[in-house]
């Protein structure tokens, strides 16, 4: 029978070891058993530190890294002091005291107190109130995040102190701020924990290369500045500016709350292999802050084997559990370049086996140790595809093969099934949210078919999201074979399920001509909000200018022809066709901009000029007193067509790219699409306005040909346009762009690029349509095209006749 | 207090429009059902104007990052976040009536 009054069990800790450990324990039946109360330092649930550089670097928002909400702790039951700091254990008492003066009973405590920043003593680091210094910054949690951002906009060089890890991470995160950005680094190379020297030489350079000051082997002694950061001084005596400095030099268990009850501490608390500290049977530890066997680990799949322990034995479950150590192996990215290690970093015996690879040039490095046929340690840099394998071959210490080679390379590309028939049950697959392929597995077996409900289910790949291509692979290998695709992934918004193709005939069926009348007859999901913009574009394609336009189912953007800023400002990017102005034209731009205290005038990337952080009212003002047509710089359109001076001016130009390019924004101007089109035209293939990597490129060659690329792309994806054909006039090239875009309006994705579309789809098949009009559609691409083309109209002209009321308006008046 | 902010027809169908009460901001949305909701102006996440986004239903979508939120009850769909709700009605005369509380 089961005990009628629960016991008391306090964790203190609220991070991903203090909350993975309770889930552990509820998994186990806990909450019948405990009454649990849980210290958080921070003000709310539990999140993933992993993800915390995605974070500053932008790329993830904060609500997207939460692993338990605050609801979750209400739903178990869980008393969470959040923003509650516990400043004493009172172990006679059995109490742990909160800095609220809260007061915690327990009958059994769990320390998961996790890590603080290491600060090394520099010199000028602080302010005399022992604060630090402005622009000084230690980045550990969403606080540290929140006070980095404000505090980088807009400054020019940031320094981070520590090219460990974390150290990296950083220097990722303040990249994005759009910082110079200085690595320092006291160790003799980048990642000493992780990677031998000659690695994080190669590190060095690929870091260089995007941009990354790397500075190894450099003491900083002081942070130079009166009121602020504006520098650092080295001990050799040379220094750099810099006006944000993040330490990022390594962590240290947190242990001074251990210290103070009493526990023993060494350089983390001191537990045994049932993860309980040796002076008091109540009093359990494990995360960062913790010392077992001697080893401290900053990493978070040894958090997970220690939360299973401790929660078979608490739970008793298992009284037999035990913890017996980690074999640490990590696979990362930094800053885009993939990295795994595991175990030791150079041969520590005579006798030790070492197989290397070394590519500079392309950022590979590859390296095993071996001892008696097991691998003891790995570094992989640039390329990891071998990893799984060599993690697996390390964890489990499995003999090896004498064929060494084939740990290094794929050599005739064995079966994948074969890999994962071997791969044991318990191999971690998803390092941030500790999910094994045995898991995952588990989870096909029960019924999940899908790729996508596996991941929701077992929440592998919903970490930083490195691990998702092999879940796809494992899960289809469950599947025996292929896994089913989530129906929805095909749909062309989420809550109509019908596929593009589908969808249009269905609208071209039903003549729907507006946004709220294709949800009202086809939705499932009611009127959703996100699918209106998809929807609005696809019915311009197929009506052109006979759809009847609802604004309200725009963005922002295209509700009032601006791009919206991060302060509700808005950007105005008049049409400069092929970046051609005039003398007159910059007169007058210099006169709106001085007339509207326009605060930013920019050269933009497609040869343009933008008017930046302009008010919502003043858009139609300053459009009529522009007297110059929208660039459309805002919607996923046609955009722009940069090009080079070509032929009139250039003593290599081939032809009159100039010329071509006020031609094409003259048919194309306005046209909307699945995304935005970058077009460019190049007067010879020295292609100076960069026609291989536009969405549509064209490049004059010799004998009056011009050739077209589409799909290419340098943004956030970068991609060589492939070659759709040669032609040996304006005109042809024209309509060979103009059927090729329509075939893409037609049928990419929503907010799919072309490099998607063009990847997706195949160029022979794009070719054979677009060239060959294999399937007969050519005239009809075309005749759709001129359509949309005839129903071009300036949206500025709007400024004269607004389409809804109050169109410009940021602030209403009261009117009554 | 309840305050009579205009004729609905200043705020076309399915968008919304803000107002300043006293020193408070306020979103208001006119629905394609025809109904009036109004909420804070600013997004709690980074001050992005709510009145500008997108609505179905009454979930609203903030313009800047596209958090999302439940017009009625101020709730983010991800939990944590509420966003400040005012009750809103039309009076006889088809002009928007909000009740702004201790404002």
């Amino acid at each position: 029978m089961r005990a009628a009054k629960k016991k008391k069990l306090v964790v203190i800790g609220n991070g991903m070891a203090g909350a993975r450990c309770v889930e552990e324990i509820l998994a186990r039946g806990g909450a019948d058993q405990f009454e649990i109360t849980m210290f958080g330092e921070e003000p709310h649930g539990n999140y993933n530190r992993i993800l915390l550089s995605d974070v500053l670097n932008g790329s993830h928002d904060e609500a997207d890294i939460y692993l338990n909400p605050l609801a979750w702790y209400d739903q178990h039951q869980i008393q969470l002091l959040a923003g509650v700091r516990a400043v004493s254990i009172l172990r006679s008492a059995r109490q742990v005291i909160g800095d609220n003066g809260v007061t915690a009973p327990y009958d059994q405590l769990i320390l998961a107190m996790g890590s603080v920043p290491f600060v090394p003593p520099i010199e000028g680091l602080r302010l005399p109130d022992g604060s630090f210094k402005p622009g000084v910054f230690v980045f550990r949690n969403l606080d540290d995040c929140r006070k980095i951002s404000r505090y980088a906009l807009g400054k020019k060089k940031g320094a981070v102190i520590g090219g460990g890890l974390l150290g990296l991470e950083a220097a990722r995160g303040l990249q994005n701020f759009e910082l110079e950005v200085h690595v320092v680094h006291l160790a003799s190379h980048l990642m000493n924990t992780q990677l031998d020297s000659q690695a994080g030489a190669i590190l060095s350079t690929t870091l260089q290369q995007l941009g990354i000051h790397v500075h190894v082997g450099v003491n900083t002694k002081a942070v130079v500045g009166e009121d602020c950061v504006t520098g650092l001084l080295f001990s050799d005596g040379r220094s750099i500016d810099c006006d944000v400095c993040v330490v990022s030099a390594g962590i240290k268990p947190h242990v001074e709350l251990a210290v103070r009850a009493g526990l023993t501490v060494e350089r983390g608390i001191v537990v045994d292999n049932q993860m309980r500290t040796p002076d008091d049977p109540r009093i359990f530890a494990l995360g960062e802050c913790v010392q077992h066997r001697g080893q401290i680990y900053g990493l978070v799949a040894p958090l997970w084997e220690q939360a299973k322990v401790l929660a078979e034995h608490l739970t008793g479950v298992n009284p037999e559990a035990a913890y017996h150590g980690s074999k640490v192996a990590t696979r990362l990215k930094v800053m885009g370049v993939e990295v795994a290690s595991m175990g030791i970093t150079e041969p520590t015996q005579e006798g030790d086996e070492v197989v290397q690879f070394t590519e500079p040039k392309k950022g590979t490095y590859k390296k095993l140790i071996i001892r008696n046929g097991r691998l003891l340690g790995s570094i992989l840099l640039g390329d990891i595809s071998k990893s799984a394998y060599l993690m697996q071959a390390f964890g489990q210490e499995t003999p090896l093969p004498d064929e060494r080679l084939s740990l290094l390379f794929d050599l005739g590309a064995p079966a994948a099934k074969v890999t994962f028939e071997e791969m044991a049950p318990a191999m971690q697959v998803c390092n941030c949210n500790g999910v094994s392929k045995g898991s995952l597995v588990e989870c096909v077996r029960s019924g999940q078919r899908t790729a996508k409900g596996v991941m929701e289910k077992t929440r592998a790949g919903m970490g930083c999201g490195a691990c998702k291509g092999l879940v796809n692979e494992i899960v289809a290998w469950a599947c025996g074979g292929e896994a089913e695709l989530d129906p929805a992934s095909e749909y062309y918004v989420p809550c109509i399920p019908l596929s593009k193709p589908e969808l249009i005939a269905a609208i071209c069926k039903g003549e729907l001509k507006s946004v709220s009348q294709v949800l009202d007859q086809l939705s499932l999901g009611g009127e959703d909000a996100s699918s209106k913009p998809a929807l609005a574009s696809l019915l311009s394609t197929i009506w052109g200018g006979d759809y009847e336009d609802e604004r309200d189912a725009r963005f922002i953007n295209d509700r009032v022809h601006a791009n919206i800023q991060k302060d509700g400002s808005f950007t105005v990017i008049p049409q400069i066709p092929g970046g051609v102005t005039s003398a007159a034209q910059l007169r007058r731009i210099a006169d709106v901009a001085d007339k509207y205290r326009v605060p930013l005038l920019k050269l933009t990337g497609g040869q343009r000029i933008d008017l930046v952080g302009v008010a919502k009212e003043d858009l139609p003002r300053i459009w009529r007193d522009l007297d110059m047509p929208s660039g459309f710089a805002y919607g996923k359109r046609y955009r722009t067509c940069k090009s080079c001076i070509g032929s009139e001016y250039c003593r290599f130009g081939l032809g009159d790219s100039m010329g071509f390019a006020q031609r094409v924004e003259q048919r194309f101007q306005g046209l909307d699409a699945p995304g935005k089109l970058k077009l460019a035209t190049a007067g010879c293939p020295r292609n100076c306005s960069e026609a291989l990597v536009k969405d549509v490129g064209a490049v004059a060659v010799e004998g009056g040909k011009w050739e077209l690329y589409v799909g290419g792309a340098a943004g956030a994806h970068v991609r060589k346009g492939e070659l759709l054909a040669v032609v040996d006039s304006e005109a042809l090239g024209l309509k060979y762009m103009g059927r090729f875009i329509q075939y893409y309006r037609e049928n990419a994705r929503y907010l799919e690029r072309t490099y998607g579309f063009v990847e997706r789809v195949g160029i022979a098949q794009i070719r054979s349509v677009v060239i060959d009009d294999s399937e007969g559609i050519a005239e009809r691409l075309d005749a759709a095209l001129q359509k949309s083309v005839d129903g071009y109209a300036d949206p500025w002209r709007e400024a004269v006749a607004p389409k809804t009321p109050n169109q410009f308006s940021s602030l209403l008046p009261i009117v009554q | 207090m309840e305050v009579t902010l205009g004729s609905l027809s200043a705020i076309p169908p399915g968008e919304g429009r803000a107002f300043a009460v006293g020193k408070r901001r306020i979103a208001v949305f006119h629905t394609r059902q025809g109904e009036v909701l109004a909420v804070q102006a600013e997004c709690p996440h980074r001050g992005g104007p709510l009145a500008d986004g997108l609505i179905g239903g009454s979930t609203l979508v903030c313009p800047l990052h596209s958090w999302k939120f439940d017009l009625q009850s101020g709730k983010a769909d991800h939990g944590e976040c509420v966003l400040e709700t005012y009750a809103a009605r039309l009076n006889r005369a088809g002009q928007i009536v909000v009740d702004v509380r201790d404002a």
